[in-house]
């Protein structure tokens, strides 16, 4: 009993809650507005359907969030992360070459090398804010800006377009499910036993929560923002891998753009403080599931492509009130017999 | 006579919090023109009554009467509008403003739609001169002292024009004696104009200094109400406590010179240390089972020799020995391996993580010495959290309750949990009883004898030089960034430590 109400009072205070609300809302929506939304269907041994369709369309944002929970942790922030998809992009297809059905390089050895050079975008951030110390906003749009035309000097200013089938499987394939789910799955495990199984996660919060204790408690603030800037170049790397993988091609100018606003909503959403300290990654999962729902529910109620922005804004705008504790206790006050009801 | 006129009064207040009832029923009385004390122990509902009258937080039941009118403070803000000014225990300006911008921010002099920097910078002057203070009040704020910045807090409560309610919250736990002579001169001038002041302190003496009356509270209740001079020193300490002294006097005996085997190496050797700006080179030895006391004023350079002990500062001179080998580059994660932790002055800033429970604030030390990859496993880390708990008897409901939730002296405890978990062969501490209650100061007291007892090295840095008397066996004194002393054995007393600080000068 008095665990129920720790884990309640756990799950309330990160604001998973409200975010799980807003989804069931977003799915609940589903049911009238757009028939047909929870139809499963089997074709060829895969599973098909809209609610398919929102997690293998959200793979990438959802591998993101991961870097970007981690940044954040620290008090910082990731501005880099869609130009650093386009590099790793970049990266990969170029690996692989033109052939038809074939690679140049073996596909592990793309694979490692997309994202070692990620990595590499993610450690170049982390120096910049941890050694040089540069403000996370500016250190990282260094690459933000960079970072593109990095990938289209990688392309030599074309589209690449690759034509081998194991490298699509990857971001495009089928076991039952879309394999990039696996991917997903794959990520997400990996962090937690990183943070949640070493003492990584406590030394984040920490120095997030408060450097100067940190410092003093023997925690090199300096080593664990270099690394969460490192994972998150590297999440930003599998992200541009599933992306390259599932378009069959590299952009320079247009893969992942615009990715690190919704890696950051997600974080935001799932209950991660931008200040820094506490973080949640199912929040962070789950931001990423909102934002990728709601885009697929915009448009699949056709909702005019002119307004899509607008409508998206107004959610997140919703569910951040919802998620302000200030904000639910001046409504609460409005009502003060509504309150006494709900106790 | 306008003398019993109250003018803050409250009715039967309570304030619950989950699992405590801070304030139970209260009734207290304030009057103008006096100074009240609120005294007890941490947790005896002070911050909570303080908190109640400041509007921060909202009682349950119960009513307040300011001149008369009933009131509900919403907020800090509103309590200020209405006559209830504050001034907090931790300074609570912005330290990149000046000291007229700290003034006057949220009520500045308005012209034509502008700020008139002007008028504030000379109404700042103004009453900073009426207390006797003279500095540049366009400097920026962090360019002086912490001392001078409280004075600047008080400033500004006592500026904000119909505050007829002053409460001071541990104004004088970061001054020094004639600093705090000065703040009383004030207080007494602020008392003489019919204001009343609500004054809150762990220091005893600067009670029965300055204050009137005395209001006791003792877990959440109202003791009593008492005027000062008919209330015996015993008989305040034994109602807040409700235990007798006893246990303090036999620590005394504690401070017995040390007969040292004239073979025996020190465990932590420090020669022509120093570093500019901060603390001049000093040479110092330090052995295992003794407790060796840092003493001198405020500013002297007692914490800045302690954090280069620890490795928080880099020296500019000299070189560091443990255990005959000489350590270079000394960083707060070395000084740990090598079995040396600082419990910091400022718990707020350097000791806590507000936003992490009681098992991680106590087990993060242990584990930052570790490293990474050697997590401790939750299992054994609720263990050695609620040992420590249990050992330390730190009042918290449970161990993933968050830190911020809990007293300062509770908070005080579980830094040092964190410190004796990592088992320390040398504790440096500094000012660890600052700001807490006379109970937990004994059972710290009491600790470092327990530690020295267990052969392990002790540093301990307080201002209230007779908890330093009392507590070491060794003393190093400090004047002005510099160490000009050192006293050993029946030295250790505080006549020869004041006239060590006091040098050949006269000693006014």
């Amino acid at each position: 009993m008095l665990k129920v109400g720790v884990a309640w009072r756990k799950i309330s205070a990160n604001g998973i809650i409200y975010s799980t609300l807003a989804l069931l809302a977003l799915l609940a929506f589903n049911i009238f507005a757009s028939p047909g939304f929870f139809n499963l269907e089997m074709k060829e041994g895969h599973l098909y359907g809209s609610l398919i369709d929102i997690l293998r369309n959200g793979a990438p944002l959802m591998v993101l969030a991961v870097g970007m929970t981690l940044v954040i942790a620290t008090g910082g922030i990731d501005l880099s992360v869609g130009p650093v998809i386009a590099i790793s992009a970049a990266v990969a297809t170029s690996m692989i070459g033109k052939n038809m059905g074939a690679s140049n390089l073996p596909l592990p050895l793309v694979i490692l090398g997309a994202l070692a050079v990620a990595s590499l975008c993610g450690f170049w951030n982390g120096i910049l804010v941890s050694r040089i110390g540069i403000a996370p906003i500016v250190a990282t749009l260094i690459l933000y800006v960079a970072g593109r035309g990095i990938a289209q000097m990688i392309t030599d200013g074309q589209i690449v377009r690759v034509f081998y089938d194991p490298y699509y499987f990857i971001g495009g394939g089928y076991l039952l499910i879309p394999f990039s789910l696996f991917v997903v799955a794959g990520v997400y495990l990996a962090a937690w036993l990183f943070t949640r199984r070493t003492a990584f996660g406590m030394f984040l919060e920490s120095v997030g929560v408060n450097p100067n204790a940190a410092r003093f408690s023997g925690i090199s603030e300096k080593n664990i923002k270099l690394v969460a800037y490192t994972i998150s170049g590297l999440c930003a790397g599998v992200a541009g891998i599933l992306i390259s993988s599932n378009l069959k091609s590299a952009d320079g100018n247009n893969a992942g753009l615009w990715y690190e606003l919704d890696a950051i909503l997600s974080v935001a959403l799932g209950g991660t403080p931008l200040t820094g300290g506490r973080f949640s990654l199912p929040g962070s999962f789950l931001g990423a599931l909102i934002i990728q729902t709601l885009t697929t529910t915009i448009y699949s109620v056709g909702v005019p492509p002119q307004v899509v922005m607008l409508v998206k804004a107004i959610v997140v705008i919703l569910v951040s009130l919802l998620q302000s504790n200030n904000f639910r206790q001046s409504i609460a006050a409005r009502f003060p017999s509504r309150k006494g009801a709900a106790r | 006579m306008s003398e019993s006129r109250s003018i803050l009064e409250t009715r039967a207040i309570s304030k619950t919090f989950p699992g405590v009832n801070a304030l139970s029923g209260v009734n207290f009385t304030l009057n103008a023109g006096e100074i009240h004390a609120v005294m007890g122990e941490n947790g005896a509902g002070k911050s909570t009554l303080i908190k109640v009258l400041t509007g921060a937080e909202q009682p349950d039941s119960g009513e307040m009467l300011l001149a008369g009118k009933r009131i509900q403070p919403k907020s800090p803000h509103h309590a200020q509008e209405l006559g209830i000014s504050t001034v907090y225990q931790e300074v609570n300006l912005c330290p990149n403003l000046s000291v007229a911008e700290n003034m006057f921010i949220g009520r500045e002099t308005i012209k034509f739609g502008f700020i008139n920097a002007k008028a504030s910078v000379i109404r700042a002057r103004e009453i900073l001169q009426r207390m006797n203070i003279s500095i540049d009040v366009t400097r920026q704020l962090d360019s002086y002292s912490v001392s001078i910045q409280q004075m600047v807090a008080i400033a500004r409560a006592i500026s904000v024009s119909q505050a007829q309610v002053l409460i001071l919250d541990e104004p004088t736990s970061s001054l020094d004696r004639i600093e705090v002579q000065k703040l009383f001169e004030v207080m007494r001038q602020l008392k003489a104009h019919g204001q009343g002041i609500i004054f809150i302190t762990h220091f005893i003496d600067q009670v029965y200094e300055i204050s009137d009356r005395i209001t006791v509270l003792h877990h959440g209740e109202l003791v009593g109400t008492y005027t000062t001079a008919d209330l015996s020193r015993i008989s305040l300490v034994t109602k807040m406590i409700g235990k007798e002294l006893t246990d303090l006097e036999n620590l005394s005996k504690a401070k017995e010179a040390i007969q040292r085997d004239p073979a025996e190496q020190p465990f932590m050797q420090v020669e022509q240390l120093g570093r500019k700006g901060s603390i001049q080179p000093f040479n110092l030895d330090i052995y295992k089972g003794e407790v060796l006391g840092f003493a001198g004023l405020l500013g002297s350079g007692r914490s800045e020799a302690a954090s280069l002990l620890f490795g928080i500062d880099s020296p500019d001179s000299g070189s560091i020995r443990i255990d005959q080998k000489e350590v270079k580059h000394l960083s707060p994660l070395k000084a740990i391996l090598h079995g040396i932790s600082l419990c910091p002055e400022n718990r707020k800033t350097d000791g806590i993580f507000q936003e992490l429970t009681v098992r991680e604030n106590i087990i993060v030390g242990l584990q930052s010495s570790l490293g990474w990859f050697k997590f401790i496993p939750l299992k054994q880390q609720y263990e050695i959290a609620e040992k420590y708990i249990k050992l330390l008897r730190i009042s918290t409901p449970s161990p993933d309750q968050l830190i911020r939730n809990l007293s300062g002296g509770n908070q005080q405890k579980v830094i040092l949990a964190r410190w004796l978990a990592t088992d320390p062969r040398l504790l440096i501490l500094d000012e660890p009883t600052r700001g807490i209650d006379i109970g937990t100061k004994t059972e710290i007291q009491k600790m470092l004898l327990d530690l020295v007892e267990e052969d392990k090295a002790v540093v301990f840095i307080s201002s209230e030089l007779e908890e330093v008397v009392r507590c070491s066996s060794r003393v190093m004194v400090l004047r002005d960034q510099q160490k000009v002393g050192e006293l050993a054995g029946k030295h250790v007393n505080e006549a020869e430590i004041m006239q060590t600080i006091a040098g050949g000068a006269e000693y006014a």
